[in-house]
């Protein structure tokens, strides 16, 4: 997949050109809001065509799977989706599916807003429990960031370390770089893909201009088609009508909509998706997450003292300025950071309306929201850890080799 | 899987029901073994039995020809049809090989076994009987319908390669230790006509062929049998259960490393479609058995195993709390609470475990296939 779910550095050229208009940007190489302001969710949702999240689905997944929702899906972090509803119905009737998501590995430091999409993802595996794919697009990352071929293939492996770090389930999981696995009936999808693509429609959808290079614009049907069982025959041979569920930020959607439009045209079904916001930089709504900052966001390498510390210092507060007038007006949980990330991170409800209704009416002081957020992001941080140091790069092999996985379904 | 079962590259049959360690052996195995059949002049082992439909019994041709492609050594006598091992015996007692007595038994509950003997070894039925822990009268000489119906041979034609029949896939064999100091030993090949000249090894290897691990008995032996001496022969009673695919899965780990005969490409496969058969044949029998579908899949449920351990140590503790605490509501409210906190982290934790253990074993499998196909290498035919 292209950047991180949030505001990255822009590149791509020809797109930020962009920056000037009024509208907000949002594609796989920018995400920028309108006059540095907040991303309107539901203007996009229109803009994109795709649908609300709303909550009777969300019930209903947890009556599908006996499993209490994530908090992702409880809290609104996966607010939208494209044909979900479809899913759960072939779920229903007893047929299964598959997921598929994926990780540009254009750094080495992997920060939370990178693991969002990939710890939901690990809760469909085991809640639905289905098979995953997982693709690692280390040639796009050699295209857009110059980086040498056996650099991106390195930043792949590194980065396969902490998505497995994840929690993701060896037995029903396929891991796989583009360099590596392209070929066979893959690139046979590509080209079917590409076949029905226009020069036009790829410029209209991503923003290509005739000065950039023909791998750039040859680029997406990469990402397409792991959305067809058939490009992984050693895992779904035979089963050419088995659906497909895409979690993944916002951003990515022009690839599947590009994707849904070509599906029937080639006689293959239309994934569905279920699609993210943005993860908030430390700063704030208007911050720029970036790699060159290292107080942008909490990474999974932090200490306890490293993430103690950027909280406090960095993490862009909404409470007043005087603890008097904290106490007369409240905070102002529109923009506070440290709600919005407990939103993502604290499991409990009761506890995060508690804090939530405190904090808004100023019973409750900056600090010690703070203090919670510490608590609950250096567990978080600390378990990856710990995950991530049993990872071996023959573990690496092992979910990337090229093998049938029997008990997929199971 | 949507191929087809008669597909002539057996590997795709393979990747149907063996994991993806089998796979991958076999995958490499097969390419090595192409190489061989291009650079040495193997026959053309075909990977799939040549059988006969399920109902009908294999002719004595078919056995035959199923021995020569396990390149098994044997001679034949035409004479004939003989109904008695005396009978026998005047055509080929001379020649010097072990003539055979044969027996199909059954039990009370219905359950068949073959008891193959040396023709001069004393079989006492109500010993065998004891020893195979069905009591004192337990045994008797089936019916002669049974000869037809479970081994497919005719009359004084019982024999042990009659095991190659499906419809004898639950009879049990007991077959005579004394065979093995036999050079030759003479078994009809499903016809009273011909006398079978085959060593105890080959016989061997014929039954590890169709998925059965030989037996072998001190038939003479007269052990007490009481409550502190179990029947000895107690597992060798068939127990109605698909056993059969279960030993075929262990037989085809173990076997490939070891086996250096260049069969182990075929025997993978012949195992696998055997037990395939005798799954599918056995489906009826399994609708009453719950089963248990996927014992793997059940034993690497994270969700469920971390439950189990965090039930029973909150029971632990509730019990001694609980003795100790006046107020028992307290005790349960806080175990769901401990429980609730734990059970994330230990099933991140359990994770680490599985992927770990997967990982090693597909470690120790790709070296084993890269020891196997250098041997294999190493060793032309």
């Amino acid at each position: 997949m292209a950047e991180d779910p949030k505001k990255g550095d822009a590149v791509g050229s020809g797109v930020g050109d962009r920056e000037g208009e009024e509208e907000q940007v949002v594609n796989p190489w920018e995400v920028t809001a309108k006059d540095g302001g907040k991303i309107d969710y539901d203007k996009l949702i229109e803009k994109f065509g795709c649908q609300r999240l709303e909550e009777s689905l969300v019930r209903r997944v947890e009556r599908l799977t006996g499993h209490p929702a994530h908090v992702f899906l409880r809290r609104g972090v996966f607010f939208a989706h494209r044909d979900f509803n479809e899913i759960l119905d072939v779920y229903e009737r007893g047929e299964k599916f598959y997921l598929y998501t994926g990780r540009g590995p254009s750094s080495e430091a992997l920060h939370l807003g990178h693991l969002v999409p990939f710890m939901f993802t690990k809760y469909l595996q085991d809640a639905f429990k289905v098979p995953l794919v997982i693709q690692l697009t280390d040639d796009e990352k050699c295209m857009w960031k110059n980086l040498t071929v056996e650099e991106s293939k390195r930043l792949a492996s590194e980065n396969a370390k902490d998505i497995i770090a994840c929690g993701f389930d060896i037995t029903r999981t396929f891991i796989f770089s583009d360099f590596n696995y392209v070929g066979g009936a893959f690139y046979e999808n590509m080209v079917k893909v590409a076949k029905c693509v226009t020069f036009n429609k790829v410029v209209g959808i991503f923003g290509f201009t005739n000065e950039d290079h023909i791998g750039k614009i040859s680029f997406p049907p990469v990402q397409a088609v792991p959305s067809f069982p058939s490009s992984f025959p050693h895992l779904f041979s035979g089963k050419d009508n088995l659906r497909c569920l895409i979690p993944c930020a916002i951003d990515q959607d022009p690839y599947f909509r590009m994707t849904r439009d070509v599906a029937p045209r080639i006689g293959y079904q239309k994934p569905a998706l279920i699609e993210s916001s943005f993860f908030p930089a430390l700063q704030g709504e208007s911050g720029k997450m970036s790699a060159s900052d290292p107080n942008s966001a909490i990474y999974v390498t932090d200490s306890s003292k490293d993430i103690k510390n950027k909280v406090n210092r960095y993490a862009f507060s909404g409470g007043q300025d005087s603890i008097e007038n904290h106490r007369k007006y409240g905070a102002n949980l529109e923009v506070d950071i440290p709600v919005k990330y407990l939103g993502f991170f604290l499991e409990d409800d009761a506890e995060l309306d508690h804090i939530r209704k405190e904090y808004g009416a100023g019973r409750m002081l900056t600090g010690e929201v703070k203090k919670r957020l510490v608590e609950v992001l250096s567990e978080l941080v600390e378990r990856h850890q710990r995950a991530r140091a049993a990872v071996t790069d023959e573990m690496v092999d092992a979910f990337m080799a090229v093998r049938p996985l029997p008990h997929m379904f199971s | 899987m949507g191929r087809t079962r008669r597909h002539p590259n057996g590997s795709g049959e393979i990747g149907h029901f063996l994991g993806g360690l089998e796979v991958a052996l076999v995958y490499s195995l097969y390419a090595i073994v192409s190489q061989l059949r291009a650079g040495f002049p193997l026959p053309l082992l075909p990977l799939l039995p040549r059988s006969p439909q399920i109902d009908m019994g294999y002719t004595k041709d078919q056995l035959l020809a199923r021995l020569k492609e396990l390149q098994i050594d044997f001679v034949c006598y035409d004479h004939p049809a003989v109904l008695t091992v005396e009978a026998q015996a005047k055509y080929v007692g001379h020649l010097g090989g072990a003539l055979s007595k044969n027996l199909l038994l059954k039990d009370k509950k219905h359950r068949y076994y073959v008891v193959s003997a040396l023709a001069n070894t004393n079989i006492d039925l109500k010993v065998l009987s004891q020893r195979l822990g069905l009591g004192k009268g337990g045994l008797r000489m089936a019916a002669e319908e049974a000869l037809q119906k479970i081994l497919q041979v005719p009359l004084g034609c019982v024999t042990p390669l009659a095991l190659i029949n499906d419809s004898a896939r639950d009879v049990s064999l007991l077959l005579d230790q004394g065979f093995k100091s036999q050079q030759s030993c003479y078994f009809h090949p499903l016809t009273n006509e011909v006398t079978l000249s085959i060593s105890a090894s080959s016989l061997d290897r014929f039954l590890i062929s169709i998925g059965r691990q030989p037996s072998y008995v001190d038939l003479e032996a007269n052990p007490a049998v009481g409550k502190d001496n179990p029947p000895d022969l107690a597992s060798l009673v068939p127990s109605g259960l698909p056993t059969l695919p279960d030993k075929v899965e262990n037989a085809v780990v173990t076997s490939i490393p070891t086996g250096n005969d260049g069969l182990t490409v075929e025997k993978p496969t012949k195992l696998a479609v055997e037990a395939k058969r005798s799954a599918a044949s056995q489906k009826e029998k399994l609708q009453k058995v719950q089963s248990s579908i996927d014992p793997l899949a059940e034993a690497t449920n994270i969700e469920k195993l971390v439950k189990e351990i965090l039930d029973k140590t909150s029971t632990a503790f509730l019990n001694e709390i609980t003795k100790d605490l006046n107020d028992p509501q307290i005790a349960p409210s806080v175990s769901d609470v401990v429980k609730r906190r734990v059970s994330s982290d230990l099933e991140h934790m359990m994770m680490s475990l599985k992927n770990a253990a997967y990982t090693q074993g597909f470690q120790a499998g790709f070296q084993a296939t890269l020891r196997s196909s250098l041997q294999n290498l190493s060793m032309p035919r």
